[in-house]
């Protein structure tokens, strides 16, 4: 019984799970601050009333995913000693103090300031105001940049040397400024903004497709889709950047996203493939020649590191890498391939009449999300075994708990969780919907009648779901 | 050369306080939620904390991470020992933080999301009152690692230390209100006020009493030799603060309530300090035997140098913003409303 229960398996998934759940809301709160400061900077400058009446639509899923994002983040605080006390021993002397800076430098700067941007319209002047909206932001940013700091340690560890079993920090400067950490906050910030113009574009749209005159509607796509299509572009390149530095310092993550066993020069890009750790090959193998030596290296004859490099239980799980890395990719060429469309629709001037575009970008409102989780499951996934790169497995990590204290808690969690995340839809529906008393925003209704039936405006799918 | 590990214990005491005196109050108002059953009183009581609630709730997250930084052989002890209870509170912290922007929301549901408000709050509180009651049992260890069960904190002395938190946060929402708010809805929370006064210090007695009975290190330190002659201003003054906070919620005391709860709450601090010092997990490893290596003692303490009184800056202004009665409207049905004047 007890052998059945591992801790260490049950743990993994618990944490997995927690912070999977938890990074979807920064990812929107990240973008949707920057985008309100936006509004609120423009309303001020030039009284243009659209973007006042955005931002308080949006500051509503604000304070929602706020919450969210708040009340899941502090169980991440502590299920890092709960599940891998050992973990936290070994490596607190250096993660501990990078996550007391982001608690002071950020929590608290959110926190402190979220009050008078919700509540203090009337208590604040207008520029007071605008700057608590502007603290919250740089707080996300702040919150943002500490955490991405710590994890991209436990990447590329630096600065610091194990003694007696415990990190000792002999250099701040390069703990901070570890090898992996520009290139993950530039593709974290990014892919949450990215995420949010596509969330922001996709209610838009669907206000266009009720009402093809609504002003909040035109306003919110014409936005979104001007920062889709300088930020899709640029999160590519950051994306590549960002793989040349893994096939650095992590080169067996970067052949586990290839799907590339033997190292080898001229190595095939990989399209589509059934990855088989056991037989340690790729089975219905689809692969341009060349392609990934081409990529990796910018050389076509180029060498690229194989899973062979290390012995098979030093590999991580390799279909989960390769297909999730394949996930993210693909949402990434999509979220460019409509961006593009939308430029060519504007410049013909059929934005607004090209419905099969407005359900288009409707559908894909939620994109973002899944490509930020598969990027994140990709780099994850990724470095195992290790919880320190090359250093500490996550088999060493885990603490002296019961399997079954484990298992309890998971299942609490995937209960309430699971609770809390529809609610939370719900409730962004009807926020989306106008259907909150005294909301004061005009929604579009409902364009034409729905089939008999299914409740006018009740069975009526949305974007954000 | 400057004692790093006793300054940054100190760090992780006030950041505590500062949780237990903020939050206290928050969640003590989720605890009187079955005493005011008007919805209309129920939006003003959430109005007065919902500016500041995440803030109060942020201290808790900075005492762990501060723990975690400098004594992370602590932090990998009390985390595993106390797993089951930590997991809970952190679920009620979930239910009750979420429940009051869902309780606005909502038009049919929002007797569930009263519910889940006040049964948050108790299980939070009842979790974090086990928590210290089992702390002061102390927790069993082989070496740097925990090396008890996964039950070991639940004995009858942790469910009264958890009892007696319940009446404390109680009091300290009770307190909250009578400063926050005025006619009926202040009266009511004066008369809850009593009885929950009562109740601490009650309860407080029953504590002070058992700690040193069953824990013979304690009783050692309150009762050997002259201690108690040096100790005797702690429970003096903690009468004093009882009788203060008596008439003051009895009176016309508008802060009052809440200035001397915050008391009785520093004393019964201070007396647990006496009563632990210089233990970071009761005698298992002192403050400097679980202090993490100078080079990250010295980084945490020159950034909270920096940060910490610039949270106490903002944290005062967001307070004085929002100074004051609440206003009935206020809170979470306001968000995003520029132009209208109540």
């Amino acid at each position: 019984m007890e052998a059945s229960l591992d801790p260490l398996l049950l743990g993994r998934l618990q944490f997995a799970f927690t912070i999977g759940f938890h990074i979807l809301f920064p990812t929107m709160t990240i973008g949707l601050a920057g985008f309100l400061v936006f509004l609120e900077s423009r309303w001020l400058l030039t009284k243009h009333e659209a973007s006042l009446k955005l931002y308080k639509l949006w500051s509503k899923i604000f304070a929602l995913t706020f919450g969210m994002g708040v009340v899941s983040g502090i169980v991440m605080t502590y299920q890092l000693g709960t599940n891998f006390g050992t973990f936290s021993r070994i490596t607190g002397p250096v993660l501990g103090p990078l996550l007391s800076i982001e608690v002071l430098t950020a929590f608290f700067v959110e926190a402190g300031f979220i009050g008078v941007m919700l509540f203090g319209w009337n208590k604040v002047k207008p520029v007071w105001h605008w700057a608590a909206t502007v603290m919250v932001f740089l707080g996300t940013l702040n919150s943002a940049f500490w955490i991405l700091v710590a994890n991209s340690w436990m990447h590329t560890p630096a600065g610091a040397e194990l003694v007696d079993g415990v990190f000792h920090v002999t250099d701040w400067g390069a703990v901070i400024l570890n090898p992996s950490m520009p290139y993950r906050v530039a593709h974290m910030l990014v892919a949450s903004f990215l995420t949010v113009s596509f969330v922001v574009a996709g209610v838009g749209a669907f206000y266009l497709l009720r009402d093809r005159g609504s002003v909040l509607g035109r306003q919110a796509l014409s936005l979104g889709l001007w920062a889709a299509l300088i930020l899709a572009p640029t999160q590519i390149v950051l994306g590549d950047l960002h793989g040349l530095n893994t096939k650095q310092h992590q080169p067996v993550k970067v052949a586990a996203m290839e799907g590339l066993w033997e190292g080898r020069t001229e190595a095939p890009l990989v399209l589509f493939g059934l990855p088989d750790q056991e037989a340690q090959t790729n089975h219905l193998e689809v692969a341009v020649p060349g392609l990934a030596s081409l990529i990796l290296t910018h050389e076509w004859d180029g060498y690229v590191a194989g899973l062979d490099s290390v012995a098979p239980e030093r590999q991580p799980p390799v279909a989960i890498v390769f297909w999730s890395f394949r996930v993210m990719v693909g949402i990434g060429l999509v979220m460019l391939g409509l961006a593009l469309t939308g430029l060519v629709l504007r410049l013909r001037r059929r934005l607004i009449d090209s419905r099969w575009f407005l359900r288009a970008m409707t559908a894909a409102a939620p994109i973002g999300f899944i490509a930020t989780l598969a990027g994140w499951i990709t780099t994850e996934v990724g470095r195992q075994p290790y919880t320190v790169y090359g250093l500490i497995t996550t088999a060493e990590s885990v603490s002296p708990i019961t399997g079954w204290e484990v298992a309890i808690s998971l299942a609490l969690f995937i209960g309430v969780y699971g609770v809390l995340g529809a609610v939370y839809l719900h409730f962004v529906r009807k926020i989306v919907l106008g259907r909150v008393p005294g909301s004061g925003i005009e929604i579009p209704a409902p364009a034409r009648p729905t089939p008999v039936g299914r409740g006018a405006d009740r069975a009526r799918p949305l974007p954000a779901e | 050369m400057i004692d790093l590990p006793l300054i940054l214990a100190g760090v992780i005491v006030f950041a505590i306080v500062m949780y237990v005196l903020l939050d206290g109050f928050d969640l003590g108002i989720g605890l009187l939620f079955p005493f005011v059953p008007d919805e209309a009183d129920r939006d003003t009581l959430i109005g007065s904390i919902a500016p500041v609630w995440d803030g109060n709730e942020t201290w808790l997250v900075l005492g762990g991470a501060i723990l975690f930084a400098a004594f992370p052989t602590a932090y990998a002890v009390v985390l595993p020992a106390f797993y089951l209870p930590l997991t809970v509170m952190l679920l009620a912290l979930v239910f009750r933080g979420v429940a009051f922007e869902f309780r606005m929301k909502a038009t049919r549901s929002k007797a569930l999301w009263n519910a889940a408000f006040f049964g948050g709050s108790l299980v939070a509180t009842l979790m974090q009152g086990l928590i210290l009651g089992a702390f002061i049992n102390g927790i069993e260890v082989d070496g740097p690692r925990f090396a008890g069960g996964p039950f070991d904190w639940l004995t009858p002395f942790s469910v009264l230390t958890a009892v007696m938190l319940v009446a404390g946060y109680g009091l300290l929402g009770a307190a909250w209100a009578i400063w926050k708010t005025d006619g009926a809805l202040q009266r009511q929370a004066r008369r809850l006020a009593a009885g929950l006064m009562l109740a601490v210090m009650g309860a407080l007695a029953l504590t002070s009493l058992q700690t040193p009975l069953t824990h013979p290190e304690i009783a050692e330190r309150w009762f050997g030799g002259l201690n108690l002659l040096w100790l005797s201003p702690i429970p003096l003054l903690t009468a004093f603060a009882g009788w203060r906070l008596w008439r003051s919620i009895r009176g016309e005391g508008e802060v009052g309530p809440y200035l001397w709860s915050a008391a009785l709450f520093l004393l019964g601090f201070l007396g647990l300090a006496v009563s632990l010092w210089p233990y970071a997990i009761p005698r298992a490893f002192t403050v400097w035997e679980a202090a993490a290596p100078a080079s990250s003692l010295t980084f945490t303490l020159v950034a909270i140098a920096f940060t910490l009184p610039l949270v106490l800056g903002y944290t005062w202004y967001a307070y004085r913003v929002f100074r004051g009665k609440v206003s009935p409207g206020a809170g979470y049905a306001a968000i995003g409303e520029p132009d209208e004047t109540r």
